[in-house]
């Protein structure tokens, strides 16, 4: 009584065409890339050694290691977060606890979409302007941290806002009934119900903020320096563009060493990121609410 | 006799007002987080006023409006006669674009259908997992791979002299945009309410009816602002196309044609104009175009994404 019709079979056979097609489609996406990954660990595995990250460039850069990229890196992202974290998380708090839904609001989102989408080589030209020219810096790494700061930016606005606003209302109202104050509510409710999601925004922005090139070129970082930096208004190397630089124009450069700068660069982005996911993913396995 | 007969009370509404330190903490706490709610605001108008402050002396100076986009020559640092036309870099940037969204277009939307409506459980969690972990990759080592791996590929698989040009920036930026849009896409099918699901398969309808029927229609709006905010993000890559795209100045004619694009050409030449300079002055113009067509995709993305929340 319950036969499949023709027509049936038909659709059936329709949905499983479908559900193949965008499978394979799926897969086109993801397989390339991970040979890609592969063949950058075959290549550039045998150059990771000690030396190779832990001591500076020798010879027109094409021997010894890439200690100053990396102390480079670790210094612009941590002056970038020190600016774009409290600025951020700031922001978050005002869009999730204080913001009336009016057009102010409206145009702050706007500004923060525009933010995200603006190139990265116009970024540069702002740091260029505003801190290498008009605030005196130079090619610094305070001009570079803080042009990478404005950025990323939104990576922590978003990723902060998102944490805050997971939180109940009923939490608040609670909070609030007891004659708290909104400040109170914040700090004492809000804040450390939320912390751990906003820890996994600032993860995830370190990892953006260490691949980024376009917009430290022309504010900071430097082809090649024979020293560490000592301060903030010091010029650097960064791994990014450290790997820019010698995949162009050096001559008598190692293919080995390329893949190997190649190989630490994304490993540390994707390190970082697979620890954001998997602390997120954890984070909501312990959800109480 | 009581002290306090015929004296006014002591306490007045105005005194149970306590005005402690927490009063003043709360106050100040929120004009300062308002002070960093406004920041994004700031910040995109200090991109905008600083990028044409720098700009502006070549716009009401040597720029000719006609001259810049429509000449494809490009010679800033020519000593006798130097000119400035972004028509080749335009086409550049257009051509690789193009390409890039052609590849990434069909296939991220055919991937956020398969990862947002087929896929189940396990297999569902680890594929968005693998495209977030795609969209990390930073642009310079797209770059690396357009240059050491596509580059040698594309000349041996194609027999052409140089692998650098719109293909192979092309389908580089192509994977790089896709997991992005793939990310917006499958977000916007995950907005479409699970009762429209619900109803159509209650009526009989095959998975593949519900999508095609039922879930694109009512998605329409946010795959759309998810394949605007894909162009954006090709139109303003840099550092991929600057290393893959071979970076010569050429109205292409195929795709295995070399190619500039507007992007990298600020990024080649910023470091060698002089400050104040007219060809840095012309850069920091291409950079208020750049700067205007990426905010007016993105509004009309922001457009796009509020017309279908109105319509519903």
């Amino acid at each position: 009584m319950f036969e499949a019709t023709n027509l049936n079979r038909r659709n059936h056979q329709i949905q499983w065409l479908f559900k193949v097609l965008f499978g394979m489609m799926t897969l086109i996406l993801i397989v390339p890339v991970a040979l890609i990954l592969g063949v950058l660990v075959a290549k550039g595995g045998p150059a990771i050694s000690m030396e190779f990250l832990f001591s500076m460039p020798r010879n027109g850069l094409t021997e010894g290691g890439i200690l100053p990229a990396l102390i480079g890196t670790m210094w612009l992202v941590g002056v970038a977060l020190l600016a774009s974290v409290p600025v951020g998380i700031a922001a978050a708090i005002y869009l999730s606890e204080y913001a009336p839904d009016n057009w102010l609001t409206r145009g702050i989102n706007l500004a923060i979409i525009n933010l995200a989408g603006v190139p990265s080589i116009v970024h540069a030209l702002f740091g260029v302007g505003a801190f290498v020219v008009f605030a005196g810096f130079g090619a610094s790494i305070l001009a570079a941290s803080l042009t990478l700061a404005v950025m990323t930016l939104p990576v922590v606005i978003v990723a902060t806002r998102e944490s805050l606003q997971a939180v109940p209302m009923a939490f608040r109202e609670a909070c609030w009934n007891m004659g708290a104050t909104r400040w109170q509510t914040i700090r004492i409710v809000v804040l450390p119900n939320s912390v751990s999601g906003i820890l996994t925004g600032i993860i995830l922005e370190v990892s953006r903020t260490a691949g980024e090139t376009a917009p430290i070129m022309f504010t900071g970082a430097a082809m090649f320096l024979p020293f560490l930096p000592q301060g903030v208004l010091d010029q650097t190397m960064a791994l990014s563009m450290h790997l820019f630089v010698i995949s162009n124009s050096i001559p008598g450069m190692s293919e080995e060493f390329k893949y190997g700068t190649a190989l630490v660069l994304i490993s540390l982005v994707l390190l970082m990121n697979a620890l954001s996911i998997s602390f997120r993913v954890y984070l909501r396995g312990k959800k109480k609410w | 006799m009581p002290a306090d007969v015929g004296q006014p009370p002591t306490k007045t509404a105005m005194d149970l007002d306590v005005r402690g330190q927490d009063w003043y903490v709360d106050k100040l706490v929120s004009v300062l987080v308002f002070v960093g709610g406004i920041s994004a605001v700031v910040l995109i108008l200090g991109i905008f006023v600083f990028i044409t402050k720098e700009g502006v002396g070549f716009v009401f100076g040597p720029m000719e409006v006609w001259e810049f986009f429509t000449s494809p020559f490009w010679r800033p640092t020519s000593r006798t006669e130097a000119t400035y036309g972004i028509l080749a870099l335009m086409v550049g940037t257009a051509s690789v674009t193009g390409l890039a969204m052609l590849i990434a277009v069909p296939f991220s939307l055919g991937a956020a259908v398969f990862i947002g409506e087929f896929a189940t459980g396990r297999t569902r969690e680890t594929l968005k997992v693998l495209v977030e972990l795609l969209a990390a990759i930073p642009s310079v080592v797209w770059g690396f791979i357009g240059l050491a791996i596509m580059n040698p590929l594309i000349i041996e698989t194609f027999d052409v002299p140089i692998g650098l040009g719109i293909l192979n920036s092309g389908i580089i930026l192509g994977l790089m945009a896709a997991p992005i849009m793939t990310t917006i896409a499958e977000d916007a099918l995950k907005a479409v309410p699970d009762g429209y699901r619900e109803a159509a398969e209650a009526m009989g309808a095959t998975k593949w009816q519900v999508i095609s029927k039922v879930v694109f229609p009512a998605a329409k709006n946010g795959l759309m602002a998810a394949v605007l905010l894909g162009v954006g993000r090709g139109f303003g890559e840099t550092m991929a196309v600057l290393m893959a795209s071979g970076h010569s100045i050429n109205l292409p004619t195929s795709v295995f044609d070399s190619v500039r694009a507007l992007t990298a050409t600020i990024a080649a030449e910023l470091g060698e104009a002089p400050v104040g300079s007219d060809h840095y002055r012309a850069l920091f113009t291409i950079g208020i175009f750049l700067f205007l067509i990426t905010f007016v995709i993105n509004l009309m993305a922001d457009i796009v994404i509020r017309g279908g929340g109105r319509k519903r």
